[in-house]
């Protein structure tokens, strides 16, 4: 009962944040909202049992890359007013597009995973391993060796052009 | 329901109280030490001593006029200080002051909680207070301000990144994130982490140092050059929020310090059989004294250097802390493999 009522609560909150974001008029405040959207997401991590996540969650996302974008915002002139478009909807037909397709894949996914019984990815008894920390971290070295070496070659391949594009004669 | 509600409420609140009476007289410890270095009394008026200068000051703060920048952004405004406070008082849910003991016939535990991720919700947290510098200089519609936390966020960004691996080098020397865990494992393993990793205690001092804005790194409030800093427009009690975060902040550093490379509530030398004697001091007491200490050199330390230029800071951090930190952590990293 009171997992449940906090589920709605956080959910709704991420929710409302989230609308928030695209609809403030100021860029900065709709940083914000983003950063709260990040704390609430890292809410609910820990509802689920994943603390691990949750304070990465944190860590990465609130207070690591958006502080970038709060840095980048605050740098560019906001003070001047938002420039009229020739047509302001001239992307509604698109966005509603975009945005029919990811309700349809959430419906269906929703639908399908209702029916099936839930398949853990590796038997719990096959985990040498306790605590939340410790089963990410098993789990990352050997289910996911390869989607986790992939992740850093693409992180490793961002620095690399980040420092070519910072850096205009080397 | 006296041990899942009861109890734990009463730990928040004794240690929310311990900690806001520890920062003002943290701010008095300060001005006393810094004045005796300079050859002055420091505060005498208020009380013996001054020993009442905090009260005063927490009075003539309440009372002053609260004034909020004409062009400036009200709800930020507003936001900024209690933005800088919260997350400088969490912190406080995972520090562990000493192990479970029995008080009146019931174990009681003297941290609040103990989480399997208590370092990285440390971490995380921190991180999350840098908002509050940020935004005090945006908010503020003033050009110091803002200059002040553009340095502030760049400083605490970096210097985050070395801080962040010293830490995963302790991690590694502990086998656990939990708070309680890294002190247990330095009881198990005979050695406060300080003297296995010497150079992993140097950076996190310095960095912890960059980290709470403190001298010789007070780059985002240096009077000379920025009025002020981050804090300018800021007047009477939210100008005292930001001044309670620092301190708090500083407290926090510390005790995070005393738990990864002092042993916590250890006693000194906690293998040696000859200093058992020593256990009659409860293990509180000995967090308490660490603590202290640590405290006394980051105000030893303001007395001492001057402040850095901002260039000098930025290439201390990535230039000279983040490789060493790296390093560090690959050698701890090989002699562990080599040695298990």
């Amino acid at each position: 009962m009171g997992t449940a009522i906090a589920f709605y609560f956080i959910s709704a909150c991420i929710l409302g944040f989230a609308v928030m974001v695209i609809s403030t008029k100021d860029t900065v405040h709709s940083v914000l909202f983003l950063v709260l959207d990040f704390l609430f997401v890292a809410a609910l991590y820990v509802l689920l049992g994943a603390q691990f996540l949750a304070a990465i969650q944190i860590l990465v996302y609130a207070g690591g890359i958006v502080v970038l974008y709060l840095f980048v915002v605050m740098l560019v002139n906001l003070k001047r007013p938002p420039e009229a478009h020739s047509d302001p909807h001239r992307k509604t037909k698109l966005g509603f597009g975009l945005a029919a397709a990811v309700l349809a894949e959430l419906a269906l996914l929703a639908f399908r995973s209702s029916d099936m019984p839930v398949r853990p990815i590796v038997e719990a008894a096959a985990v040498p391993v306790t605590g939340n920390t410790e089963v990410v971290g098993w789990m990352l070295y050997t289910s996911y060796l390869i989607p986790f070496e992939i992740a850093s070659m693409l992180l490793l391949v961002a620095m690399i052009g980040a420092i070519v594009l910072a850096k205009r004669e080397l | 329901m006296i041990d899942t509600l009861l109890i734990p409420l009463l730990k928040i609140v004794i240690v929310l109280n311990a900690t806001l009476v520890a920062v003002t007289y943290m701010v008095l410890l300060e001005r006393k030490v810094i004045a005796w270095a300079q050859s002055r009394l420091g505060p005498m008026r208020v009380g013996p001593y001054g020993i009442l200068q905090p009260v005063a000051d927490a009075i003539k703060l309440m009372l002053k006029e609260d004034i909020t920048p004409v062009r400036a952004d009200r709800w930020v405004f507003t936001a900024a200080p209690i933005i800088s406070m919260v997350p400088a008082l969490i912190v406080y849910a995972v520090i562990p002051f000493g192990p479970v003991v029995n008080l009146f016939g019931r174990q009681v535990s003297l941290y609040i909680t103990d989480i399997n991720v208590g370092l990285l919700y440390i971490v995380s947290v921190a991180s999350v207070g840098v908002y509050g510098i940020i935004l005090a200089g945006y908010a503020s519609n003033s050009k110091f301000p803002l200059l002040a936390s553009l340095r502030a966020s760049a400083q605490l960004i970096s210097y985050e990144v070395a801080v962040t691996l010293i830490l995963v080098s302790v991690i590694l020397m502990a086998g656990s994130l939990s708070m309680v865990s890294i002190v247990r494992a330095q009881e198990s393993q005979h050695l406060w982490y300080a003297f296995v990793q010497p150079f992993a205690f140097g950076i996190f001092v310095i960095g912890s140092l960059a980290e709470t804005n403190r001298a010789p790194f007070d780059m985002p409030e240096a009077e000379q050059e920025l009025t002020g800093g981050f804090h300018t427009e800021y007047s009477g009690m939210r100008f005292a929020l930001f001044f309670l975060a620092e301190y708090a902040n500083m407290i926090v550093v510390s005790s995070v310090a005393t738990t990864l490379f002092l042993g916590g509530w250890l006693r000194p030398f906690p293998s040696v059989a000859a200093l058992a004697f020593l256990d009659f001091i409860p293990s509180w007491t000995w967090f308490l004294i660490k603590s202290f200490l640590f405290l006394y050199f980051f105000i030893w330390i303001r007395a001492t250097l001057p402040r850095y230029r901002y260039d000098q800071l930025m290439r201390l951090g990535w230039k000279v802390l983040i490789p060493l930190a790296i390093l560090n952590l690959v050698v701890t990293g090989i002699v562990k493999v080599l040695i298990s």
